[in-house]
């Protein structure tokens, strides 16, 4: 009797200090994190960002994984832990989004989201990323709404990137200083938030800087993916202005140039393409030289001709040997993204004493952050350390004979405070009210 | 009244119209294939879409490679004419005798419904083919160049569509009021039962009808393949126009295709002159109020009360 009490009460204690010693190894370190990554993997996105950006994904958590990023991210995982990816379609409409986000989040028990291209998407999504308390990171879409309406005080949605905002900001900055005598612009946009916005902020901004050039009110705006724009292309060439301005994307873009080529319009209208970056690889020689082109910032074309890091000519190297093709705009912005989980994982743990961090002591490490993306540095400075900041770029395209790629020309760099509002300032009312506080050179 | 204003306003009217002739080209090839099938076999068939994507996926790719392996410059317009007929009969047998058969009868909404489905999945079966990547085939249009007329310049690709259009509808016209296989096909129209008494093969009018009308379709696809860029979705956007067309012109009439498909084009041509932002919805408007008037089509051929 007594040695059966003696052997029961051993193996009471043997399991119960076995216990102790998982639960104290369990918050030494996590063998996985568990990450969801929504891109286009179908649809008119896929081939201009998502796939892009799931292949800018692979590329930089494999190398994550196996220890081979460059400093100062050349730990191998995220806090020692594996990334094991979970990437999905993000087609098929916010409401969609928000139902396989709580799958993810409830079912799956993802520790964070990263990605989303869509503002519709990321629209959808804010609100639910708060109530469901997961790490949330946006890196690439561009609605200012996150912050400024939808998600006002932010603590678990970050945005490692810049907002449209920059985009057509800089834009008009670049024009008026390129192009200081020209007399009207006018516009051919998709007809849907993305391409209504885009016209929006590029006009409100163009009355501030240059009122001299006017802007027509005649726009074109056809639909979403319409495809055929032979009498668009004619209002244009009947147009009085010299400058057009168009924020089309995807098959769209491509379409509307092999229809503009075949009718000389790029000879006739300076063409400002606010995300024409995305096509340049796919369209090579057929895009025509002299486009004023944007990558939403320095992504895209402009980092692979322009920024020549250790970190930035790996990535870009490591990128074509797998795939064969140099990254575009969306592959930089899901890496970005990834590496800013990266440093904020391992800045909390190591404040932690090595343990790996709980969500909260993550957030507290990203919040008001600043670390180096692939092509630039990213500062989470507005929206109480939510949303990033990041230098701008806009050049103009031309055609590298050498190479057999396009390349950009007449480069001029944006600081983000010159074409980002200030803290607490609306997007639009900051525009309107003559773009107060902006710091350009 | 001032020379200056009276010349802009002759461009304006010219450029109005021949781009509305331009676009009006194309929802007719694009919907012709459509209207013949409903005239015929009285099936509203969604799956036009996919003989369109098909007919230019397929284009797209063989032109790509034709013109990548350097062979002579002619092959593409070859290609784009070759293309339809293989597309038309490969997929006009495998609906028709594999779906369509078993569903002569039936009411109409299944029929649509089964036509949605097949068209779902040949949309599954394009992206398995073909992936997400682009296809880019612009070597015809590119080659031929362009044109200045009366200050405004047309690629004589774009240009060439109206004679296609033309040629078609001419075709269709001779073939269904000079040959016998057209006055059979008219028969069938008029009385299916009727038809099949007289001796006529009415399974093989419907099947030669479907292959006809999948033809049509894929030659739309084909035809526009080299001024865009072939994507997943291509089929969903040019479905809802074809329905548009057919519906204003009056389903199953391809001289109301014709005319509805021009006069949708000028129309809308107008708007994106005159009012951009009336553009998106004007063909949708001009179909409310034939629908609210003449329900039947500005053209819909007559139908015989048989009590």
């Amino acid at each position: 009797m007594k040695s059966t009490y003696f052997r029961f009460s051993s193996i009471g204690v043997a399991v119960v200090l076995v216990s102790l010693g998982l639960a104290t190894s369990s918050a030494l370190a996590k063998d996985k994190i568990l990450m969801a990554v929504p891109t286009f993997l179908t649809g008119g996105g896929a081939p201009a960002f998502g796939i892009p950006a799931r292949n800018g994904v692979e590329v930089i958590v494999n190398a994550i994984n196996a220890g081979k990023v460059p400093a100062p991210y050349n730990t191998k995982g995220i806090a020692g832990a594996q990334v094991e990816l979970i990437i999905y379609d993000e087609s098929g409409g916010g409401a969609k989004q928000v139902t396989e986000y709580r799958n993810k989040v409830q079912k799956l028990g993802v520790d964070l989201v990263v990605g989303y291209v869509s503002s519709g998407s990321c629209a959808a999504i804010a609100p639910v990323a708060e109530e469901l308390k997961t790490l949330t990171i946006f890196t690439t879409c561009g609605t200012p709404r996150i912050f400024e309406e939808l998600d006002k005080n932010p603590k678990y949605v970050f945005r490692t990137m810049n907002h449209g905002t920059a985009d057509n900001v800089g834009l008009a900055h670049y024009v008026t200083k390129k192009f200081p005598n020209a007399t009207g612009y006018t516009g051919i946009n998709q007809n849907y938030a993305w391409g209504q916005d885009s016209w929006r902020d590029f006009d409100l901004a163009m009355k501030v800087l240059a009122p001299q050039i006017k802007g027509s009110d005649d726009g074109q705006w056809p639909k979403l993916f319409a495809g055929r724009y032979g009498t668009e292309i004619s209002a244009l060439l009947r147009s009085p202005e010299e400058l057009v301005h168009s924020s089309f994307w995807g098959g769209d873009l491509e379409a509307f140039i092999f229809q503009g080529l075949a009718r000389g319009l790029f000879k006739k209208k300076q063409f400002l393409f606010t995300v024409a970056g995305t096509a340049a690889y796919r369209l090579g020689k057929k895009l025509p030289d002299g486009l004023v082109l944007g990558s939403r910032g320095p992504y895209g074309i402009y980092a692979n001709n322009l920024i020549d890091t250790e970190l930035a000519t790996w990535f870009r190297d490591a990128y074509v040997d797998r795939f064969g093709t140099l990254p575009t705009q969306g592959s930089y912005q899901y890496a970005q993204g990834i590496l800013g989980a990266k440093y904020a994982y391992e800045k909390a743990a190591a404040a932690n004493g090595g343990k790996f961090p709980s969500t909260d002591q993550v957030i507290a490490a990203l919040e008001g952050a600043t670390f180096q993306g692939i092509a630039t540095e990213v500062r989470l400075a507005l929206n109480n350390g939510h949303q990033g900041l990041t230098d701008h770029m806009w050049g103009i395209s031309k055609y590298d004979p050498d190479t057999g790629l396009p390349v950009v020309t007449d480069v001029v760099l944006y600081k983000a405070e010159c074409v980002m509002p200030p803290d607490g300032v609306g997007s639009v009312e900051w525009i309107k009210g003559g773009m107060k506080g902006a710091q350009c050179d | 009244m001032p020379d200056g204003f009276l010349l802009d306003m002759l461009q304006a009217l010219f450029t109005i119209l021949t781009d509305g002739l331009i676009y009006g080209s194309y929802l007719f090839i694009v919907a012709v294939g459509l209207t013949v099938i409903f005239g015929v076999q009285r099936v509203l068939n969604v799956t036009h879409g996919s003989f369109y994507a098909f007919g230019a996926y397929l284009a797209a790719y063989l032109g790509a490679m034709w013109y990548e392996s350097e062979l002579p410059d002619f092959g593409g317009f070859v290609i784009i004419f070759l293309v339809p007929i293989v597309v038309g009969v490969v997929f006009g047998v495998l609906i028709e005798r594999g779906l369509l058969k078993h569903l002569y009868g039936k009411d109409e909404h299944i029929v649509v419904l089964a036509t949605f489905a097949a068209f779902l999945a040949l949309e599954g079966v394009s992206l398995f083919i073909w992936g997400t990547d682009p296809y880019f085939f612009y070597q015809p249009q590119a080659m031929l160049g362009f044109v200045e007329i009366v200050g405004m310049t047309y690629d004589y690709y774009n240009l060439s569509l109206i004679a296609l259009a033309l040629i078609i509808a001419m075709a269709l016209w001779y073939f269904l009021a000079r040959t016998i296989w057209g006055r059979m096909l008219q028969a069938v129209i008029f009385d299916r039962e009727i038809s099949q008494a007289m001796g006529i093969n009415v399974t093989a009018v419907f099947l030669g009808t479907f292959i006809l009308g999948t033809t049509l379709g894929a030659l739309g696809g084909a035809a526009i393949a080299p001024t865009i860029s072939v994507l997943p979705g291509i089929g969903v956007e040019v479905i809802v126009l074809a329905f548009a067309v057919v519906v204003i012109g009056g389903m199953g009439s391809v001289p109301g295709a014709l005319i509805g498909s021009i006069l949708v084009g000028v129309v809308r041509a107008a708007a994106v002159h005159e009012f951009p932002h009336a553009e998106m919805f004007v063909i949708y408007a001009i179909m409310a109020i034939v629908l609210v008037f003449r329900p039947e089509g500005l053209f819909a051929p007559p139908r015989v009360r048989k009590i």
